[in-house]
């Protein structure tokens, strides 16, 4: 029985399955924001789902290998950290919105809110009472679990997997996906750049200094869709499914390095010229991946054009044409990564553009 | 016993001795405030001490609650401090050379006593990654980069960044097999930056004649870590960069960070928050 449960949850964890269950998690949690935020036995299953998760799953031998790696401890943490604050941003916000619709102000808003005191003591103290609470809990985590340290560094002896640091695995993960020079410099130039153009590009002025989510739907979730889904998930993905030749492992499958894998991979120009066409590959890249090219520039130029014109209509006329730009492609960026992840699983898609001439792969 | 209450009475109660003490001349050349109990204390106990005077000296009751602010630029800020003073500790027992690294981590682990510096800079290390991003969270579920905030949402961005890289350098500094090769892994994709890696797409443009300008000898990974692949040279070169390079920048830009959360109007909140404060 727990064996067959076992095989179904490392089943449900596929990256396949579990992208898809993350993403339709997320959005059922804003959209049915009401039962999740007010519904005390709902809320406590949101809140303690990592908790439970992590807790239940300790028992199984082969995921306490993975979990008890010092370095994993925190990324528990930060799972239950996530959701909580993710779910107790959203009560507050729940909150703000019942309060505006009944046409009061939100609580941050309150004019005893308002009043003015004095940062000393009322500031300072609750300052103080954080940094105790914060370095008893270092002193504690640092004298119960030694930092690690593994055999000296040595260079002819690769360890596999080779990880990155915890923070970066969401990137590694990418790197399944897409060639290392956009997913290891382009797409975190652009998640960079994307962050810091967040003020320049959001033009709605509602929500500035209080929680909500409906007067700002489409930027809370956009944001909330990159973070939990793109970054927080890939990075316990790249932890704890992630094994030997960063193969997919369920959470209660032993890391088995000898596990193997077909690559059955298929660029788009085979996809064309050999399957559909049956006229094998042309030997001069630009008409080999003409398909492909005309693809890309379909999606990244014809797209937002029609785009404007019709879903983000509003988007275009708020932002005007410079922002618009830049707004779209680095949302469409963002889209072509699941959009990648999910023609992998399906289609084994290897590369939209493969020209290993220039070393240019998309 | 007349002769007791004579030395009673010279000797003083405890609350007289404060006050005896606070009007010393050494006492009045530290603190120009008396006790902070009154509005005119309070402030001067803010604007006469550098560190407290990052602070405003009055604020909105709504920036102080931890449900609003979830104190984890406060926490964020905290652990900067921690691991820093950790850090300078580590740095006395740390020789950033490949014949000394590796044993000087034993050296730390075995001999000296009682020592959890070593996981208090990894642990804090870990947190402040995660209590930025939290930080990141709260800001933008609140709105909070919206104007007149948004130039120092750019600067949370770059001092997020900065942490990454912090965490990032450090991770080599143990010189063992996880700290080389999570590096070796990271720094892996810089070769394949466009133009300026010697994997990445564009290298062939960037040739002199025949000469080609990018190879793996001269590329931006070669940069990163001083040789073709991460030996002493990356090493070292971490090492500064963790010890001095970032910190400095990472200083400059928090002083930025705090400066303007100040002068946007404090801690964000509805209302008056668009206002300039001065």
């Amino acid at each position: 029985m727990i064996e067959l449960l076992k095989t179904f949850m490392n089943g449900l964890f596929q990256p396949s399955i579990a992208l898809t269950l993350t993403i339709v998690a997320v959005a059922a949690m804003y959209r049915y924001r009401r039962i999740v935020t007010q519904n005390k036995l709902v809320a406590s299953l949101v809140v303690a789902s990592p908790v439970l998760f992590f807790a239940i799953s300790a028992f199984d031998e082969n995921f306490w290998i993975q979990f008890k790696r010092p370095d994993n401890i925190p990324i528990a943490g930060m799972m239950f950290l996530v959701v909580f604050f993710t779910w107790f941003a959203l009560k507050l916000a729940v909150d703000n919105d019942d309060r505006i619709r009944e046409g009061r102000p939100p609580k941050e808003a309150e004019p005893e809110e308002e009043e003015k005191v004095f940062v000393w003591p009322d500031l300072v103290y609750s300052e103080l009472l954080c940094l105790l609470l914060v370095s008893i809990l270092l002193v504690v985590w640092s004298i119960l679990i030694p930092a690690p340290l593994e055999e000296p560094a040595n260079p002819q002896l690769t360890p596999n997997p080779s990880k990155a640091p915890w923070y970066f695995l969401g990137l590694q993960e990418i790197l399944v996906y897409f060639d290392p020079w956009l997913a290891g410099v382009v797409i975190p130039t652009f998640i960079i750049i994307g962050l810091m153009a967040i003020p320049y590009l959001d033009t709605n002025p509602k929500g500035n200094g209080y929680y909500t989510f409906e007067e700002r739907k489409s930027e809370v979730f956009l944001f909330q869709f990159g973070f939990l889904v793109l970054w927080v998930f890939l990075v316990f993905e790249g932890t704890f499914l992630r094994g030997p030749n960063w193969n997919f492992y369920g959470p209660y499958e032993y890391w088995d390095a000898h596990k193997l894998v077909p690559l059955t991979n298929v660029q788009l120009s085979e996809f064309i010229w050999a399957r559909w066409l049956g006229i094998g590959l042309p030997s001069f890249w630009l008409v080999r991946e003409f398909f492909g090219i005309v693809l890309m520039l379909g999606y990244f130029v014809a797209l937002p054009v029609w785009l404007a014109s019709s879903f983000l209509r509003k988007y275009f006329e708020q932002m005007g044409m410079f922002r618009y730009v830049i707004f779209s492609h680095l949302l469409l960026w963002m889209i072509l990564i699941p959009i990648k992840m999910y023609l992998r699983w399906t289609v084994n898609l290897k590369y939209f553009v493969a020209i290993p001439e220039f070393l240019f792969n998309i | 016993m007349s002769w007791l209450g004579n030395l009673k009475e010279k000797v003083g109660t405890p609350s007289q001795w404060y006050s005896d003490f606070t009007r010393t001349p050494v006492w009045k050349s530290i603190f120009r405030h008396k006790l902070p109990n009154d509005p005119k204390n309070r402030a001067l106990v803010v604007l006469t001490n550098v560190f407290l005077h990052l602070h405003p000296v009055r604020m909105r009751k709504q920036g102080l609650r931890v449900s609003y602010t979830w104190c984890m630029g406060g926490i964020s800020f905290f652990l900067f401090l921690s691991l820093t003073v950790t850090g300078i500790l580590l740095m006395f027992y740390y020789r950033p050379t490949a014949q000394h690294a590796y044993p000087d981590m034993l050296d730390l682990m075995e001999s000296a006593s009682l020592g959890i510096m070593r996981e208090m800079h990894r642990w804090g290390a870990h947190l402040m990654i995660i209590t930025v991003w939290l930080h990141m969270l709260r800001v933008f579920l609140t709105g909070s980069y919206k104007p007149p905030r948004e130039f120092n949402w750019v600067v949370g961005v770059l001092l997020l960044v900065l942490t990454l890289l912090f965490s990032f350098t450090g991770y080599l500094l143990p010189w063992d097999q996880l700290a080389m090769w999570a590096v070796t892994v990271g720094s892996n994709m810089a070769r394949a930056t466009p133009m300026m890696g010697a994997e990445g797409p564009g290298m062939q443009l960037m040739q002199l004649g025949d000469v080609p300008l990018i190879t793996a000898g001269s590329d931006v990974r070669f940069v990163l870590l001083a040789g073709r692949f991460v030996g002493e040279g990356a090493l070292l070169r971490f090492y500064v960069l963790h010890c001095l390079g970032i910190p400095f920048i990472f200083v400059i830009l928090l002083a930025v960070h705090f400066w303007r959360v100040r002068r946007d109007g404090g801690i964000s909140g509805p209302g008056k928050g668009g206002k300039l404060a001065l």
